[in-house]
């Protein structure tokens, strides 16, 4: 009978078990091997085992510590993935709000129209803001007519950090709605009435309830946009000026210019250290600051 | 004046009339409920004093101050939720003092009021918990302690028990009527339940329909009931109905189907047609039919025979079903009181009945009307 159960219990959770060694855990080990080694003639890696002896080394690690423009360039991407998600978070709270307190007929709509872009492709977005952003466009005239009357010479939109920031808080907003919405929908209504009853105005019931009964929805989205947007490349290369490289743009490059793939190796692994560090923290923080019921027991009571 | 007045409110949902020109006028200190079934409107004027809710006519005036203008925060009533609404985030000093902080209490004052509310309503030490560490009695205290602790004019209750066992329940009816005693703030109470309505008020309002069909004390409203849907929802109620016979001497009789002619005291009926009596099931005497027709020293004026056709015992009490010859049953109600009885009749058993003219009470015809509308 107990074996029984447990090969069930082996057969429910091997494949993804095995899907994750294979896929993740493999790949991993592969990219840390990857960093301790000699970059090769052409590119690629230099043979492992050379005149009878292994070949590993930390002079990748020693570079990355040494040459202070990856650290500058790492530190300048932690502030934009910090940036993105406040901009996420400020836009997506009242949105999220919205839907959740919105007739339940008409969420389902909100929602869909929330992952709509989704639908079309990550990269043809990214140029649908080149048009939008473009110096010929409506937008850039606007702006730049208005700073004329100023007396402001006309400022590009396109190719600049603004426009990296821009995308990056379009590209990443549903990864914000999504989880806020699925807590702020939990609320119980009650908790508000008895606030206001027991004295709280619009903007302390907000503050002293709402806003911390839905932390959890918060670091849920804080994570979900933090972290991408730290390793993305695609956007600073199409619409960022040469200012705007971001570490995924580095990464990028060791591996596909450069071709010096233990050095991308070593960025990779410091992307991956400080995003699960920094989200370590925020979590840790998190629970700290929301005493110990759960965001299910919020919702419950 | 009263303390709490509702003047002929109305308020509407669509087509529903959820409450329909209520008066009441509630008094300082008093115990006051809202009784009636589901839908009768009781909550929804519960929510229109708190404020949630605003009425489509009349007017709902607090200490001589009409209501209307004032959102819920910035009136003087606080309210204890059916679900407790506890805020989850908070521990239970938290939660008690989150309105002295809304009330802008100095800091230093604050620590000081949160135990005397956690006092009164007995959970000392309970205050560095977090709500989901108490059983649901503890978490009724909770907020019954956070409405108290700004000591509000008025205090609504809304079913606050009904989340309770029976035997909590009973306990928590008893504190509350101390604590109500203890701080002398008026509560106007709501439920559906009428024994929990019976024990608790002082006054009670039986609503029904959005509409109120009587408003007296507890024991009026047992043994008066102004309507044949009060005498049936308060208690248990044998409902004799029929037209009227003959009205002499402050006697009424009724021709009941089934039955006979009913006597009962009463003033005439103003108008003449049918009439009903409530009869409550204790008042009724229920004695084995032989030896009732020699009992002649005391002969109540209204007599019938009948069977016991069924009985269901309920410990201290037997409830007796006797119906007559001609199929008209009766519910009758005795006390096991006697020393080592288990039960007095048996199914089949031909018993009489019998009460004395002043045991049922009359409703006439325009009460009737009056609580079908």
């Amino acid at each position: 009978m107990q074996a029984r159960a447990r090969l069930g219990r082996w057969l429910v959770s091997g494949p993804p078990v095995l899907y994750l060694l294979v896929f993740f855990a493999a790949p991993a080990l592969i990219m840390v091997l990857a960093s301790f080694r000699t970059p090769g003639d052409f590119g690629g890696l230099a043979p492992l085992v050379e005149d009878g002896r292994l070949d590993l080394n930390l002079d990748s690690y020693a570079r990355f510590f040494t040459e202070s423009v990856y650290a500058q360039i790492f530190v300048k991407s932690v502030w934009y993935a910090l940036l993105t998600t406040l901009f996420c978070l400020l836009l997506a709270y009242p949105l999220a709000a919205l839907i959740a307190r919105s007739a339940k007929k008409h969420r389902d709509l909100l929602l869909l129209l929330v992952i709509l872009p989704f639908w079309s492709n990550f990269l043809i977005r990214i140029y649908a803001w080149m048009i939008i952003l473009g110096p010929n466009a409506a937008l850039a005239k606007t702006v730049n007519g208005m700073l004329g009357w100023f007396g402001h010479e006309p400022v590009p939109l396109l190719f600049s950090s603004f426009a990296v920031l821009v995308c990056l808080v379009y590209v990443h907003l549903p990864f914000m709605v999504l989880p806020l919405y699925a807590n702020l929908e939990k609320h119980d209504r009650a908790l508000l009435d008895a606030a206001q009853d027991l004295g709280a105005g619009a903007w302390q019931r907000f503050w002293r309830i709402t806003f911390p009964l839905s932390l959890p929805g918060v670091y849920a989205g804080a994570a979900l946009v933090f972290i991408p947007a730290l390793g993305i490349f695609a956007i600073p290369d199409i619409l960022g000026g040469p200012e705007d490289s971001l570490i995924g743009n580095v990464i990028k490059q060791q591996f596909l210019e450069t071709r010096d793939w233990p050095f991308g190796s070593v960025l990779s692994i410091v992307l991956t250290v400080a995003a699960l560090v920094l989200a370590g923290t925020a979590a840790w923080i998190g629970r700290g600051s929301l005493g110990t019921p759960s965001s299910a027991e919020a919702a419950r009571a | 004046m009263a303390l709490l007045e509702i003047q002929n409110v109305t308020r509407r949902f669509g087509e529903f009339t959820a409450v329909d020109g209520v008066s009441i006028d509630i008094e300082a200190g008093e115990f006051f409920t809202l009784l009636g079934p589901s839908g009768c409107g009781k909550t929804t004027l519960l929510r229109m004093i708190a404020g949630f809710d605003l009425p489509d006519g009349g007017r709902i005036v607090l200490n001589g101050l009409d209501l209307a203008e004032r959102p819920p925060e910035e009136r003087p009533v606080r309210t204890v939720f059916q679900s407790y609404a506890l805020f989850p985030h908070m521990t239970v000093e938290g939660n008690i003092a989150f309105p002295l902080q809304m009330a802008k209490t100095p800091a230093a004052a604050i620590p000081g009021k949160v135990q005397e509310a956690l006092e009164d309503v007995r959970l000392t030490g309970f205050g560095k918990r977090y709500p989901h560490e108490l059983s649901g009695g503890q978490k009724q205290r909770v907020a019954i302690g956070r409405a108290l602790v700004t000591h509000p004019t008025v205090l609504l209750l809304d079913e606050p028990l009904a989340a309770l066992d029976a035997k909590l329940r009973e306990e928590m009816q008893i504190e509350l009527i101390n604590l109500q005693k203890e701080v002398g703030i008026t509560f106007v109470y709501v439920t559906h339940d009428q024994t929990e309505a019976l024990a608790l008020s002082h006054r009670i309002a039986v609503m029904n329909k959005g509409r109120v069909e009587q408003i007296d004390e507890p024991s009026r409203l047992y043994s008066f009931p102004a309507s044949r849907f009060v005498a049936d929802f308060i208690g248990t109620c044998n409902l004799l109905e029929g037209p009227v016979a003959s009205s002499s001497d402050g006697i009424v009789a009724i021709e009941v189907a089934g039955l006979g002619t009913v006597r009962v005291a009463a003033a005439p009926p103003a108008a003449p047609g049918a009439g009903t009596i409530a009869l409550r099931p204790e008042k009724i005497r229920v004695q084995a039919a032989a030896s009732a027709s020699s009992a002649a020293g005391d002969r109540p004026d209204n007599r019938f025979l009948g069977t016991v056709t069924e009985y269901l015992y309920l410990g201290d009490v037997t409830v007796y079903i006797v119906t007559t010859p001609a199929g008209r049953k009766l519910e009758t109600l005795l006390a096991n009181s006697g020393a080592g009885r288990t039960k007095f009749f048996e199914i089949g058993d031909a018993v009489e009945v019998s009460w004395p003219v002043d045991a049922g009470h009359f409703i006439g015809q325009s009460d009737r009307s009056a609580s079908s509308n």
